[in-house]
């Protein structure tokens, strides 16, 4: 078992997990043996491109989606050997929130109907109770209760949905929460608001979170480690300043130069990307960044890179990594 | 100073909606020059798309637009269809953001491609299938003749970008507009595509209009920007003035609200507090003036017109503009 940056007893920690999905009579290798943990109340950032396995990973962790092999433990309970009922009461200290904000609502559905249909499931029968707490949670995300409650979720910007969404994932008093681009799908100047407010509610509600993105800057922005994926298994983990200031893996580095900058005076680095990522129906063997990656020889392809320790709290899964 | 090749003059362009008519498009002024790459830089809603349609002559068919388009001599706007359409595709040629959805699913790529240019050039078949072979190289798609029998669905996005761009640059186009053409992939091949398009335009001399929300996809690629607002040009300047000495807050703010990437973790974002104006309600004053800063009672009442600044070049529409030494940090 891989350990990583192991801190006083982990609030979640991932051992080996693989997740995978039947594609006719393929198979596609979602997440190959991912081994990660958080630590309570800390914001992990979880980083890759589309169809790199980010979003399989965080429902694995729910249990959405399950896994294959490996395990899922929170607060030291397994939750990839539970089911129904026990499932259905843990999943009140674990939520989830989507990219795509007004479409994870239901659009027949007033707002305080929605928000408080967490409270319904979880069993608060008291309906003078379940007000008070959708009115806390619509507050505390920057909602007036008395007017958007009553209202519809077309009559909001995505923006505001989002501020809902969040609101519907708090008020159960979560201990961790998986954000899946929480911010991907809004404009600029409301991805900043959408932002400060998890950091807000994170302070607030002493939440532990896994911040998945495709943008590194947005994921630097609020997490105190950063993840990167490729094709279903982690490149590196490190501290997120250490991973922006002395990128391990090949693949982090080539991330890091293909994000344009809004600065004139860099110019932009030529084609420092090459090819495209493989599928993952038939991922190469060894290191699944070989055939992209500069460094690749072939011992790349014959051995799978093994997540090591090479610096404090850095990790990398890389058999000739950077410096 | 050559004559510009595009001229938008007064452009405007109103949506009829059950609420009432939506100013899409304000009464906007830009030029390009040949060779020259303008970048239209704005948030969801804020017109930049629309006029780009009203260049194209592709706007919804009960939208009203007023004002010229002048390109390479023409008024877009006044030209009969049968003109406009062989001017589309050879000399005007545009990329979208969603390569799905601009490429035909039941048509091959090679069918497409030679569509356009057989339409277009007095060309053969084997000659134009000669010209697709190419193009799709030039673009760096690998076993292009392979690839002319293959349909969309079998390449990935950032293919069928490359091959929606094959097709745009197959007449040899003197105007480029891309919009939004890297937002639906992924970052390092975002970075493919940008190059790509920067190196066929340099090749080709053509004039390009990159339409995009992210100034970061701008900054190093544009010789000019164009920020619009609420239907509005704010400010327009020479890319390095744009982002070094912005006069128009809402710049300053849609720079600062950018994470970045040398900044510590959790440093709170200067956030732009609420959200754009409705667009179907007549607006009095500055149309960024209930999220700015620096307004005063000026702003509400009255509406600012692109001012020149002292650097040839510079527009901007604000009533208290910044001034700085240097600009905020990128």
């Amino acid at each position: 078992m891989m350990q990583l940056a192991v801190r006083p007893a982990p609030l979640l920690s991932v051992d080996d997990l693989v997740v995978e999905y039947g594609l006719g009579n393929k198979t596609v290798h979602a997440v190959s043996g991912v081994s990660l943990q958080v630590a309570r109340g800390e914001t992990l950032g979880l980083v890759g491109e589309s169809g790199c396995g980010k979003s399989t990973l965080g429902r694995a962790l729910l249990q959405l989606r399950r896994a294959k092999s490996g395990r899922v433990m929170f607060d030291g309970q397994d939750l990839t050997a539970m089911e129904g009922e026990a499932l259905r009461r843990m999943r009140r200290r674990v939520q989830l929130i989507f990219q795509d904000p007004i479409a994870s609502l239901n659009p027949r559905r007033r707002i305080g109907d929605i928000v408080a249909e967490p409270l319904i499931i979880a069993g608060v029968k008291d309906a003078a109770e379940r007000k008070r707490r959708v009115h806390e949670v619509l507050s505390a995300v920057g909602l007036d209760p008395d007017l958007v409650a009553g209202r519809l979720p077309h009559e909001f910007s995505g923006g505001q949905c989002q501020r809902i969404c969040i609101a519907r994932a708090l008020v159960l008093h979560p201990e961790f929460i998986v954000c899946d681009e929480p911010v991907s799908a809004l404009d600029v100047s409301i991805r900043a608001q959408i932002l400060n407010l998890l950091e807000e509610m994170k302070a607030r509600f002493g939440l532990t979170l896994l911040f998945i993105a495709h943008d590194l800057a947005v994921v630097k922005a609020v997490s105190d480690r950063v993840a990167v994926m490729y094709l279903g298994r982690l490149c590196e983990v490190a501290p997120s300043e250490q991973l922006f200031a002395r990128p391990a893996h090949p693949y982090t580095a080539l991330l890091l130069q293909a994000i344009p900058v809004p600065d004139p005076d860099v110019r932009p680095a030529e084609s420092v990307a090459t090819g495209e990522p493989p599928s993952p129906i038939a991922p190469p063997s060894g290191c699944r960044f070989r055939t992209r990656c500069p460094r690749a020889d072939q011992r790349c392809s014959a051995e799978i890179p093994a997540l090591r320790q090479i610096g404090p709290g850095q990790f990398v899964a890389c058999h000739h990594p950077l410096a | 100073m050559s004559a510009p090749l595009l001229t938008i003059e007064d452009v405007a362009v109103e949506l009829p909606t059950p609420r009432g008519n939506l100013r899409a498009v304000d009464h906007v002024d830009l030029s390009l020059e040949a060779g020259r790459t303008l970048g239209i830089v704005g948030e969801s809603g804020c017109g930049k798309t629309m006029l780009s349609r009203a260049v194209l002559q592709l706007l919804p068919k009960k939208a009203k637009l007023t004002g010229r388009v002048m390109f390479d001599g023409q008024d877009l706007v006044r030209l009969a269809p049968d003109s406009l359409r062989r001017l589309r595709g050879r000399d005007l040629a545009v990329v979208f953001q969603d390569p799905m959805t601009s490429l035909n699913p039941v048509l091959t790529i090679g069918t497409q491609l030679m569509e356009t240019i057989q339409e277009h050039l007095e060309l053969d078949a084997p000659a134009a299938r000669k010209r697709s072979i190419e193009l799709l190289a030039a673009v760096g798609i690998p076993a292009p003749e392979q690839r002319l029998a293959q349909y969309p669905h079998q390449c990935s996005g950032g293919m069928r970008q490359r091959i929606a761009i094959a097709i745009a640059l197959s007449c040899e186009p003197k105007l480029l507009i891309a919009d939004e053409p890297t937002t639906a992939l992924d970052v390092t091949i975002q970075a493919q595509i940008l190059d790509l398009l920067a190196r066929e335009q340099g090749r080709r001399h053509m004039a390009m209009i990159i339409i995009t929300h992210d100034l970061g996809v701008v900054a190093g690629r544009a010789d000019e920007v164009a920020v619009m607002y609420a239907g509005r040009v704010v400010e327009r300047a020479p890319t390095s003035a744009l982002f070094k000495r912005m006069h128009m807050p809402y710049t300053e703010a849609l720079l600062a609200a950018i994470p970045k990437l040398d900044a510590v973790p959790h440093t709170p974002l200067p956030a732009i507090s609420g959200r754009p104006p409705d667009p179907t309600r007549p607006l009095k004053g500055c149309s960024f003036a209930p999220r700015c800063n620096y307004a005063s009672g000026r702003c509400h009442e009255a509406k600012p017109v692109l001012t020149s600044a002292e650097m040839p070049g510079h527009l901007y529409a604000c009533f208290h503009p910044i001034r700085m030494a240097e600009g905020i940090e990128a």
